[in-house]
């Protein structure tokens, strides 16, 4: 691993490297309840993000379903982010990477300082590479039989109960790993495959289901909006059942002023919170603007970015 | 003119002599990178880069396409589809130049018709003069005057509307002549022809793509395996990258029917087959370069669903026949550029362009494309307006660059 880093890395890629050339017998320490097994936090992960949420390593929420809609934006970072901090804070992790190839997302998690291949490797993370698998079903090709998560590409207007087995499997684990988390990125891409909005609310509310309620785990989706015109059926559509759903949501957005080369946009988190135990949940609202950089993402109060200061 | 095969090499050598005016540092990486004529490694991600074979494009879009689990550009059709047309034949020039293979798609013309029409190389050195000028204006701005009011603008650079960077990365191409036969045919050109694959038997059920985009898919799949470009295939040969020219895709005539309704029967074919294009890029050392006929879908969330599934998008507007054509602000251009999208790849983000207000002019050796900028508002009566003063300089203002106030000389005070 690189040196230089903080001392913080340091420790936690040591700690790393000890696990792995320790023998069989010392996996022992896999016994431990997750929650012991986490390190100090790593400043290169978005550490404004996270207090932000109120979420540190040590206090990862449960049952959480956390929606991120772009428009005019790219959310893509806030896939790497949570992907990052679930591996970081030791959850089982299930990862339907539909839109990029695994190396690019690896890529991506090495400049965070995450390694994707030995998450894989020690079966903290489950990936389907969306792309990969979607060649022999696309072209209708003859495949063995078995469970294919992808078959509902081969008929239009398919559901996706293959795809919902899929996950099943991935997150049934041993207790070894913490609360397990489904990722997505993204859903929209599945209405450009002739997947119906309701076929895709189905599988968000079993996947909710299975995930949040029943397991304790959380569930985060990206949906990519499209401007459409006026007519309720689509990604727009899809965006809303799922906001209604969700406890923490995350609307990425372009600057609505015009383009800007220092700011790359806004986003507006808007948070659940429960006031009275009686009164039901009031969204919380605030809205950050960010700037990508190489190694991660800073966030700002709006007018506060460096280029205006 | 000299002998085909001279030109070639004159240009391979040109190519290297041009290589020593770029960088020399090497960045040391861990990975054995392949080196590919024609390409060129991103210092950012390691990924291999090639030219579209518009330089001013490369840089509007970021410093040049990437290959090898790489992406795709999607020129949206300007309406008698000249522009867009003119760019596939650039970026399918470039890749004869490179010595890269091509595979031409195409429904309505035969695909031989648009490898005739590729532009012929220019060898003579109309790179490195346009490089000497612009530093020599650079040169120039250093011996300005200090400014005396405006002293907040000093120490601001100049607004260079040229785009160009300080590495050559590409070739240019004469537009009047087209290029030679046996220049052509040093390189591998695969096509596919629509109407002659009309012996399709359709599938039994009905699927989420249409037979002619599944058949496209197939022979790209056939090509790129039996050739050995993608990615797990043994190196045991030279590897050279293949070049996709897919042409209009989204048109009635591949059997889709988005550019003829607003709710077409058929909405996900041309979003899954561009996926599964997707797919076979990331996978092999392929680009791909798709054309689409914007202005006749009619349908917005499926352009914009085409547009996501790209790694890079830009569309181009053209004046003809509209009335911005006589608009004195746009009289140097031929149309307007919008990057509708630049990729990251491997990186959370990439070279971000610093405007988006860009417009673009065919010149006979050049596809210029450039920064759309207002010129200063030098005429006297700026001061003070009235109505009549107002519609008085309306009329004087030049939009040419430095432009001069000719009229009224009094100065109000």
């Amino acid at each position: 691993m690189a040196a230089g880093e903080t001392a913080e890395l340091r420790w936690l890629t040591s700690r790393s490297e000890v696990r792995r050339s320790l023998p069989a017998a010392a996996a022992g320490f896999l016994t431990l309840p997750w929650s012991y097994r986490i390190g100090v936090a790593d400043r290169r992960m978005f550490p404004e993000l996270n207090s932000i949420l109120s979420i540190s390593l040590e206090n990862i929420p449960q049952g959480q379903f956390v929606v991120l809609s772009d428009h005019n934006g790219d959310a893509s970072f806030l896939i790497h982010h949570f992907l990052s901090l679930y591996l970081r804070a030791g959850c089982k992790v299930c990862f339907l990477g539909l839109v990029q190839s695994f190396s690019h997302y690896s890529a991506v998690a090495q400049r965070l300082g995450i390694s994707l291949p030995q998450a894989r490797e020690r079966g903290q993370l489950v990936f389907l590479e969306g792309l990969r698998e979607s060649l022999g079903e696309l072209l209708l090709e003859d495949v063995a039989p078995g469970e294919r998560p992808l078959d509902f590409l081969r008929h239009p207007q398919a559901d996706l109960r293959g795809l919902l087995a899929f996950v099943q499997r991935s997150v049934s684990g041993g207790p070894e790993w913490g609360p397990p988390v489904l990722l997505v990125d993204d859903v929209s891409v599945l209405l450009s495959l002739g997947v119906t909005v309701g076929a895709l609310q189905d599988f968000s509310h079993y996947c909710r289901v299975t995930l949040c309620c029943e397991l304790k785990g959380n569930v985060v989706m990206l949906v990519r909006v499209e401007e459409e015109d006026g007519e309720e059926e689509g990604s727009e559509l899809l965006l809303k059942d799922l906001t209604h759903q969700c406890s923490l949501a995350l609307h990425v957005q372009g600057l609505p002023t015009g383009y800007c080369k220092d700011i790359h946009g806004q986003v507006e988190v808007c948070q659940r919170v429960v006031s009275d135990p009686g009164d039901g949940l009031l969204p919380q609202k605030k809205l950050f603007q960010y700037k990508i950089h190489d190694k991660g993402v800073t966030f700002f109060a709006r007018g506060t970015s460096s280029a205006v200061l | 003119m000299a002998a085909p095969l001279e030109n070639v090499d004159g240009v391979g050598s040109r190519q290297d002599a041009r290589a020593v005016h770029s960088t020399s540092f090497q960045r040391k990486s861990r990975g054995k990178l392949v080196s590919i004529p024609g390409t060129r490694p991103s210092v950012q991600n390691g990924q291999l880069l090639v030219s579209t074979g518009v330089t001013s494009l490369d840089y509007a879009i970021g410093l040049v396409l990437r290959v090898s689990q790489c992406l795709f550009s999607l020129p949206e059709e300007d309406k008698y589809d000249s522009y867009s047309r003119m760019l596939l034949k650039y970026f399918l020039a470039e890749g004869v130049v490179c010595g890269h293979s091509l595979f031409v798609g195409s429904a309505c013309d035969p695909p031989e018709e648009i490898l005739q029409e590729l532009p012929a190389p220019v060898l003579d050195d109309i790179g490195s003069a346009a490089i000497n000028e612009g530093q020599a204006k650079l040169c120039n701005s250093e011996g300005q005057d200090s400014m005396k009011i405006a002293w907040r603008y000093q120490n601001l650079p100049k607004v260079q509307t040229a785009l160009a960077a300080s590495s050559r990365f590409g070739h240019y191409y004469d537009v009047s002549k087209t290029m030679d036969p046996e220049v052509r045919q040093t390189s591998k050109c695969n096509t596919f022809f629509l109407p002659d694959e009309l012996h399709l038997k359709s599938e039994s059920e009905p699927s989420t793509m249409n037979k002619g985009y599944r058949a496209l898919l197939r022979s790209i799949q056939k090509l790129i395996q039996g050739e050995g470009f993608d990615t797990a295939a043994p190196q045991n040969k030279p590897r050279s990258i293949l070049r996709i020219g897919l042409h209009s895709l989204g048109s009635p005539l591949w059997g889709d029917d988005i550019c003829c309704r607003e709710s077409p029967s058929d909405a996900s074919s041309l979003t899954s087959f561009l996926f599964g294009l997707r797919a076979l890029l990331r996978s092999s050392l392929c680009v791909a370069m798709v054309t689409v006929p914007s202005h006749l879908i009619q349908n917005r969330a499926i352009m914009g669903r085409v547009t996501k599934l790209c790694d890079t998008a830009i569309a181009l507007e053209s004046f003809r026949g509209s009335e911005r054509e006589t608009n004195p602000l746009y009289k140097d251009y031929h149309g307007l550029l919008h990057v509708r999208q630049t990729p990251h790849l491997n990186c959370l983000v990439c070279e971000v362009p610093d405007t988006k207000d860009l417009a673009f002019k065919l010149k006979r050796k050049q596809f210029a494309i450039e920064r759309l900028h207002l010129p200063p508002d030098l005429s006297d009566t700026v001061s003070r307006l009235s109505k009549p003063d107002l519609a008085e300089s309306a009329r004087l203002l030049s939009p040419a660059c430095g432009g001069t106030a000719v009229g009224r000389k009094h100065l109000d005070f």
